[in-house]
């Protein structure tokens, strides 16, 4: 166990003189958590929008301004026929088209019923159906603004008005709901990615061979490697908390003893897999296109960009195996609505189960590897 | 010198097998010998002989297919644990920590074996002196023979008593060799076993004893004197204005029993019944390559190598004059 001490010297000693891997450490965090939550927001806004409007009544006047003032929209351009207005789909230049037809406000006052043609360029899918939301949205408002009251309408459809409350995170602020995914990203690589490569490199350079000849034992080894990523990760996790606060004013709701504890935890399973990852490989190449790959199903099924629950239900049970998305699942739960330790007891235990299992499979493949 | 007593033996081989790919050739094939205390033991043949196999086996990094191997009466299979703390090795390639200075890299190793470099420096104090400048430098910035140098050191900090070097003056300069094999003389003299192994046949007057290695067998094994003397045969050098046509008219000629290039010249060993250099000469000439200066010269230990493996193996003789690295 001395050793242990010895080789823990000689591994910071190495981690600090690498100007890489500490770029890599602090660097990381901060660029992730600056750019992706203000990139990757949800929230489209901006939406170019073509009005044909062929009533030019003051109703269609007004819905026109009503879109036009609205956060959402962006007119670009008011075509005169509807034709003309596909051909700016057809450049480019519009993701939807909003058509008033000829009589509109004539049809609705004497029928009460009229229609309008909304048309969305769905190549980009997010877009045209976030677009049409809003637009049916906007075009409810309007009509409820000429018809104030159901009761003054006389014989008008009674309107049911949904008011919608979003609960933990009442302003639905993206970064809030990114930022503590990205944390969860962050550990995750440090302690699954970092490491494996750190312990191919010295295959790679040769050092593992005199190593071997030493009485290091080969859990001491090991632990000299896992041990600094260990600390290294919860660094991180520290580091992007700050960021988070600086940059977008976010603190946890709940407390930081739960973040840690699940981070040491779930850190723990995370290093399985690094080791793991460098038993199967010789060479950081390998090692890194490895990582790669795995680190794109974590981050794909981990629900941080969709969530778990609107993927199809096998793609719901993989979830279920893949570490990073309880993480996520916690930081979230930690940092918006204030979850417990208590709470998210559950989550710990299935997380030990992973560390568990991922160190169990790591330590068999590297005797096996290694005989 | 025969074989040593048992009691007195640093390294004992028996009957050692290991195949890396199965129905491959054998890496090595029943090898045996031993290494006496306080010998300096030199394996030398070519590359892909068996050398490193055979060395990492006795460091328990490889594990034999079949046969025993112990160092110091200590079982390389069962006591690997104790062997570790009585050996040092020095990997062929240079495997100390680049991004380490040289003073870290020998404190490192001096700390896991449970020692420190004071304790010890007594043992390194001739190589370390050299190194002393660069103490700060870090290992990977070093030149090829002062990374030689402090592997040395790395190796030999916690006082082992038994020392195998692989390959370790491969791609040093000449004079860093020289320099590497008087360190090593000095650590035969004050009483560590070392085991080296080397492609360069010229190291072999170095060492105590030697062993060829050829496709993982041992094909002749003892001083360099006395394998010059038992197995030299007469030998001829042969100098000419077109050297490779020389070469190829010479391994056509009836009575040649083999010929490699040798640098600048061919060395030539004739059958018995050929009628000497003169009838080889006038066999040239015929050819049509005037004037050819044929001489007879004391075989070197390459010379015995190339013999011992045409006894050995018809098929071997071309091969192996290109294999043997001869500087």
């Amino acid at each position: 166990m001395r050793n242990l001490i010895y080789i823990l010297q000689k591994e910071f000693l190495l981690i600090f003189r690498d100007r890489t891997i500490l770029r890599l450490i602090f660097i990381m965090p901060v660029m992730q958590l600056l750019l992706i939550p203000l990139a990757a927001d949800y929230e489209v806004k901006h939406i170019s929008i073509a009005v044909v409007d062929q009533d030019h009544s003051s109703e269609s006047q007004r819905l026109v301004q009503k879109v036009g003032a609205s956060n959402y929209f962006r007119i670009v351009a008011t075509p005169a026929d509807y034709a003309e207005a596909t051909r700016l789909v057809e450049a480019g230049r519009t993701d939807l088209i909003l058509t008033i037809p000829p009589h509109f406000s004539r049809v609705l006052a004497t029928t009460g019923h009229a229609s309008l043609q909304l048309a969305a360029d769905a190549v980009n899918g997010v877009r045209a159906g976030l677009g049409t939301t809003y637009a049916l949205a906007m075009v409810r408002e309007f009509q409820s603004e000429l018809h104030p009251s159901p009761k003054l309408a006389g014989g008008g459809v009674p309107l049911i008005e949904v008011t919608t409350a979003s609960w933990y995170n009442p302003h639905v602020y993206y970064p809030a709901f990114m930022v503590p995914g990205l944390l969860a990203v962050l550990v995750t690589m440090v302690g699954a990615f970092l490491s494996s490569l750190n312990i191919v490199q010295e295959k790679e350079a040769g050092t593992i061979e005199q190593i071997n000849v030493t009485p290091i034992r080969k859990y001491e080894f090991v632990l000299g490697k896992l041990i600094p990523f260990w600390v290294l990760g919860l660094l991180s996790i520290t580091i992007g908390m700050v960021v988070a606060k600086l940059a977008f004013g976010l603190w946890p709701a709940g407390s930081f003893l739960t973040i840690y504890v699940f981070a040491a935890l779930y850190l723990v399973g995370v290093l399985g897999i690094g080791l793991f990852i460098s038993t199967l490989t010789d060479t950081q190449q390998q090692a890194t296109l490895l990582s790669f790959f795995i680190m794109m199903i974590f981050v794909l099924l981990s629900g941080l960009y969709t969530p778990i629950e609107s993927m199809p239900r096998w793609a719901q049970h993989i979830a279920a195996f893949n570490p990073p998305s309880y993480f996520v699942e916690v930081i979230r739960g930690v940092y918006i609505k204030g979850s417990t330790l208590r709470d998210l007891l559950p989550t710990l235990i299935r997380l030990a189960g992973f560390a568990l299992v991922f160190n169990t499979l790591a330590v068999w493949s590297y005797r096996k590897r290694s005989s | 010198m025969s074989a040593t007593a048992q009691s007195d033996s640093a390294v004992r081989v028996e009957g050692l097998c290991k195949s890396y790919v199965k129905d491959g050739s054998p890496a090595l094939s029943d090898l045996s010998f031993e290494v006496g205390k306080g010998e300096l033991f030199g394996l030398i043949g070519p590359d892909g002989a068996g050398k490193t196999t055979l060395i990492r086996i006795l460091t328990t990094l490889l594990l034999a297919d079949r046969g025993t191997a112990s160092v110091q009466g200590l079982d390389v299979v069962k006591d690997f644990r104790s062997i570790r703390r009585l050996v040092g090795y020095m990997p062929g390639r240079f495997s100390l920590y680049q991004d380490l200075s040289v003073a870290e890299n020998l404190a490192f190793f001096a700390t896991v074996f449970g020692t420190t470099v004071e304790a010890n420096y007594h043992l390194v104090a001739d190589i370390y002196q050299q190194l002393e400048p660069f103490r700060d430098r870090l290992a990977g910035k070093l030149s090829g023979g002062m990374k030689q140098k402090l592997a040395l050191c790395c190796a030999l900090i916690h006082a082992p008593s038994v020392l195998f070097l692989d390959e370790p003056t491969t791609g040093v300069d000449p004079v860093s060799r020289k320099d590497f094999w008087g360190m090593l003389g000095r650590l035969r003299d004050s009483g560590i076993t070392i085991l080296v192994s080397t492609p360069y046949m010229d190291e072999a007057a170095r060492c105590d004893r030697i062993a060829l290695l050829q496709h993982g067998k041992i094909i002749a094994m003892d001083s360099l004197a006395a394998m010059l003397a038992s197995h030299a045969t007469e030998t001829f050098a042969v100098r000419g204005e077109r050297p490779f046509a020389i070469l190829q008219d010479l391994r056509a000629y009836p009575g040649t029993r083999y010929c490699f290039a040798f640098g600048q010249e061919h060395h030539l060993v004739l059958h018995h019944d050929a009628g000497g250099p003169a009838a080889a000469s006038a066999y040239l000439r015929e050819r049509g390559h005037g004037e050819v200066g044929i001489r007879r010269i004391e075989p070197n230990i390459e010379d015995v190598f190339i013999g011992l493996m045409h006894e050995q193996s018809k098929e071997l003789r071309g091969q192996a004059a290109s294999e043997l690295g001869h500087e």
